[in-house]
């Protein structure tokens, strides 16, 4: 067939009875339902919350048990009893591993919910407040945006000692920091659309804008920024904690049992005691990164190009 | 592509071309289905539809661009007889930088605001090594001159920013055409733009088509527009060719329903004499003496001055239609009534009570009785809400109507403008643009208001959508007696329905009455360039309105605000120099309300 001749006139055959008043419908959107990445991502952070919750009860031995006193030595590779070795002092790496999950994601998602909680309130807060409110919050949270993280948190852990609350309240507040900026840069943006101002000229309170105008919307974006949140603070308290001023023995946590065991690389028959800590660090992160990634990928990716 | 001495006499052909989508469940969609047609030589085919017809991607296939996701899964598209469905970007460069240029619908988003613009006109040729930079300059010169730019040996020494709109649009066209290519694609040029800036645009482009022996394929959803410019129309709809042929045989002669269905929707100009003009009624809203403007500078004034010694009176059931180009303070206007930018000087008045300037201050009542219905019906409506959610709020904020009584009300709202009721538990991303519209209709109804606000509502929709729109608005007005202040850029879809007309120029009232005197004699010089600036659906329209007085008169000289005088003094062919640049033009009252504001006599205007 060939192209018609371009004086022809063509009519399409047609239905008399189809009208042609509307276009059909928008076509319905798909909901979200994770990919392969995705699932591998959920089992292993599913694991790992688990082993942070029932830890204690699933462990073989205590925390702090010295289960095999006839030979006393560090350091020894899998051995009956003894899945992943003992360490420095003779426990068993994996019954620690178990103990240890639940301080360092209990800690970490505890100083994640507080840097939300303040970052949020204040961010969107700045964000329909005006220019004169947000300008203040603004520049505080600027200055203390420009401390280095990691430096901060040492300065006030050394000056008030180290507990688990402390190191909850350093992160925690170090972390709102971020979640300002990116709440308040969110809040803006949807401050500025036409069913905000429609519900301005409704004549809505700021409350009713804040609930239910604004946060639905900003809702989605910073629950996936908390994945991402997580993650950054699991590293910050594992760093303090491997610098000696995170979590302190005789406790288990992640990070100081990679410190602890660090004469393993140079002395021990088995290495696991400073390997599996660290790996358990590093799967849980990036398989937190792999559901962060997948859900913003769903929603167009608009996440990464935030950050 | 080597370029031949002897082009052949069929530039572009798509035969069957078909392209799809794949999903992510691996199925194939398809977006235009098996399409066929032709550009012969120094021939104009317009590609036209509505919004999902699959246009610009047809157009696009002439360039041998697939959009991200698509890809060419059937058919042939011919460029010089070479299929060129399919290539790869390497393989294709040559001929997308000597045989095809593309023309985007928005030039400010083509031009490199850092770049100076004869760099950006010349590159292409250059790049390709077709002209050598001295060439390239005599070429763009050249173009500048039968574009009819002002200043054509200077202004590619200028930024884009220093030109006006319409003249970047040409400009454009200048870049396209610079490396002489055998066909040009011109998607949507002049939707963006202003009908008088259209007219200009429209007419350079058919000079220099015509001139430069081009074929082009010029994309729109406007028949109007394609009736001036096109040799061959091919209508599409949903992906499939429904009618082609020569233009003066689908303007004159449609044979397709859905093409009768496009003409129709197209208001022509009402015919103003002999039109009744209704009876007056109480004022329901009215703006006595405003100036508004953004910013506050040291004397206390605004730094930008938007709105000048407004008048408007909105009587209760009237549509008043406000019109004007961009810039002129139509929105600005509506922003006002709704107390989003509280007057400078003067006062509101509804109900004959003074109404509250700022919306902080004014009371429920008064939000309730003043409803605000936007342009851009995506950004209107909270994603993250249920339609019923979305219209049921007005009813519990301003009548306190809730549970059972509220479900019932919704569902007649949706009724009201003809939604079926399982519309209710939809949220707006699961509705299609003309019916996310009549959503936002529904919601201003739901507080039962006496004056709606309309801003453009009917501008970014689709020309059938966009006439069921005005249907459904002057039924409910009939329904529930409302007013609206219905503003727009087309003064045909404002004259077809509204009762008067406000005609806005550079923030002044320049002529304000009801529709019959406005669109009579006599006329503001302004009202009479709009007229003539519609564009009318037959052949031939834009050569008879180009040599008009008027449109000589008007397309010189661009809109600038003025401080003092009449506005449109520079752009006027009955300008009294030394009056009209320096003086404010006197109110000149005519028949029944009507009003003009002009330095000539109402004789002097006939």
């Amino acid at each position: 067939m060939s192209a018609p001749d371009h004086h022809e006139h063509i009519v399409a055959p047609f239905d008399a009875s189809v009208s042609f008043d509307e276009l059909p419908d928008a076509p319905p959107s798909q909901a979200y339902w994770p990919s392969a990445t995705g699932w591998i991502g959920i089992a292993i952070t599913c694991f790992w919350f688990l082993i942070a919750i029932f830890g204690p009860w699933l462990a073989p031995y205590g925390e702090n048990d010295l289960p095999f006193p006839d030979d006393y030595s560090e350091f020894q590779a899998s051995r009956e009893g003894a899945f992943l070795g003992t360490d420095v002092e003779d426990r068993d790496v994996m019954s620690r591993i178990m103990y240890g999950a639940g301080r360092t994601i209990g800690i970490a998602f505890a100083a994640t919910l507080l840097a939300y909680f303040v970052g949020v309130v204040m961010g969107i807060g700045a964000a329909v407040s005006g220019p004169r409110v947000d300008m203040v919050l603004s520049r505080i949270n600027d200055a203390f945006l420009s401390l280095p993280t990691i430096m901060l948190g040492l300065v006030v852990v050394a000056a008030v000692g180290s507990s688990i609350p402390v190191l909850i309240l350093t992160a925690g507040f170090i972390y709102a920091t971020v979640v300002f900026r990116l709440s308040r840069a969110i809040g803006m943006e949807i401050m500025v659309m036409d069913f905000v101002e429609a519900a301005k000229v409704r004549g809505e309170g700021r409350w009713w804008i804040i609930t239910r105008e604004i946060w639905p919307n900003a809702r989605m974006p910073l629950i996936t920024d908390f994945g991402l949140r997580l993650i950054y603070v699991i590293l910050f308290i594992s760093s303090l904690s491997f610098l000696g001023l995170g979590v302190q023995p005789p406790q288990a946590d992640w990070g100081s049992m990679v410190r602890e065991n660090l004469g393993a690389l140079q002395f021990g028959e088995s290495k696991l005691a400073v390997i599996m800590p660290a790996l358990s660090i590093a799967t849980l992160t990036v398989s937190i990164n792999l559901i962060v990634d997948d859900v913003s990928a769903h929603g167009g990716g608009k996440l990464s190009k935030r950050m | 592509m080597p370029k031949d001495t002897e082009t052949p006499d069929v530039i572009f052909e798509a035969e069957d071309l078909i392209i799809s989508a794949v999903r992510d469940d691996g199925t194939q969609l398809d977006i235009v289905k098996g399409v066929t047609f032709s550009v012969h030589k120094g021939e104009v085919v317009a590609l036209i539809g509505e919004s999902g017809s699959g246009k610009t991607t047809i157009s696009l296939s002439a360039l041998g661009y697939a959009k991200p996701g698509l890809s060419f899964t059937g058919g042939e598209a011919r460029l010089l007889g070479r299929n060129i469905a399919g290539l790869s970007t390497d393989a294709l460069r040559p001929a997308r930088g000597i045989n095809v240029a593309y023309l985007a619908q928005s030039a400010a988003a083509t031009f490199n605001p850092s770049i100076r613009i004869n760099e950006q006109v010349t590159e292409a040729p250059v790049l390709h090594g077709t002209k050598s930079q001295e060439e390239a300059n005599e070429k763009a010169l050249r173009l500048y001159k039968a574009l009819d730019l002002p200043e054509p040996e200077t202004i590619g020494e200028r930024y884009p920013h220093q030109v006006s709109g319409g003249q970047l649009q040409r400009l454009m066209a200048a870049m396209a055409l610079c490396g002489d290519p055998d066909l040009l694609v011109l998607d949507e040029p002049t939707t963006a733009l202003d009908v008088t800036t259209q007219i200009e645009v429209l007419k350079a482009f058919k000079t220099v088509i015509k001139d430069e022996g081009a074929a082009a394929i010029y994309v729109t959803h406007d028949l109007a527009v394609v009736a001036q410019i096109a040799d061959y129309i091919v209508v599409l709809y949903n992906g499939e060719v429904k009618e082609a042929g020569p233009t003066d045989v689908i303007i004159n002669d449609p044979q397709h329903p859905y093409t009768k269905r496009l003409m129709a929707a197209i208001n022509p100009l009402p015919d103003a004499e002999g039109a009744e003009i209704a009876a007056p009624e109480p004022t329901a809203i009215s703006v006595k003496g405003v100036d508004a403007g953004y910013g506050r500078g040291p004397d206390g004034e605004p730094l930008v001055m938007v709105l000048k010694d407004i008048n408007v009176d909105i009587e209760k059931g009237k549509t008043v239609g406000v019109i004007g180009e961009s810039g002129c303070g139509k929105s600005t206007l509506a922003r006002v009534m709704a107390g989003l930018l509280p007057p400078h000087r003067g006062e509101l008045m509804l109900d004959g009570e003074r109404l509250h300037d700022r919306l902080e201050d004014r009371t429920s009542e008064e939000l309730r009785k003043v409803q605000f219905v936007y342009q851009m019906a995506d950004t209107a409506l909270n994603p993250r809400q249920r339609i019923k959610d979305i219209l049921g709020r007005p009813l519990t904020f301003y009548h306190g109507i809730r549970g059972s009584a509220k479900t019932k009300r919704v569902l007649e709202l949706l009724e009201m403008v003809e939604l079926p009721p399982p519309f209710a538990d939809r949220y707006p991303h699961e509705l299609s643009g003309g019916q996310k519209q009549r959503i936002n209709l529904a919601r201003a109804l739901a507080a039962e208001p006496e004056v709606v606000l309309c801003d453009e509502v009917t501008s970014a929709l689709d020309t059938i959508v966009a006439s069921n729109v005005i249907d459904l608005l002057t039924r409910l007005q009939d329904e529930t007696g409302v007013s609206f202040v219905f503003i727009s850029h087309d003064l045909s879809t404002v004259a077809s329905f509204s009762d008067e007309i406000v005609v806005l120029y550079a923030g002044r009232v320049a002529e304000t009455g009801p529709v019959a005197e406005v669109l009579s004699a006599p006329f503001h010089p302004y009202t009479r360039l709009l007229m003539s600036s519609v564009p009318e659906p037959r052949m031939g329209w834009l050569e008879e309105t180009t040599e008009s007085q008027e449109q000589q008169a008007g397309l010189t000289a661009g809109v600038e605000l003025s401080a003092k005088g009449c506005p449109f003094a520079p752009r006027c062919p009955l300008a009294i120099p030394g009056t009209c640049d320096v003086e404010d033009p006197p109110k000149r009252h005519g028949d029944n309300g009507h009003r003009i504001e002009c330095h000539r006599t109402l004789e002097e205007l006939y």
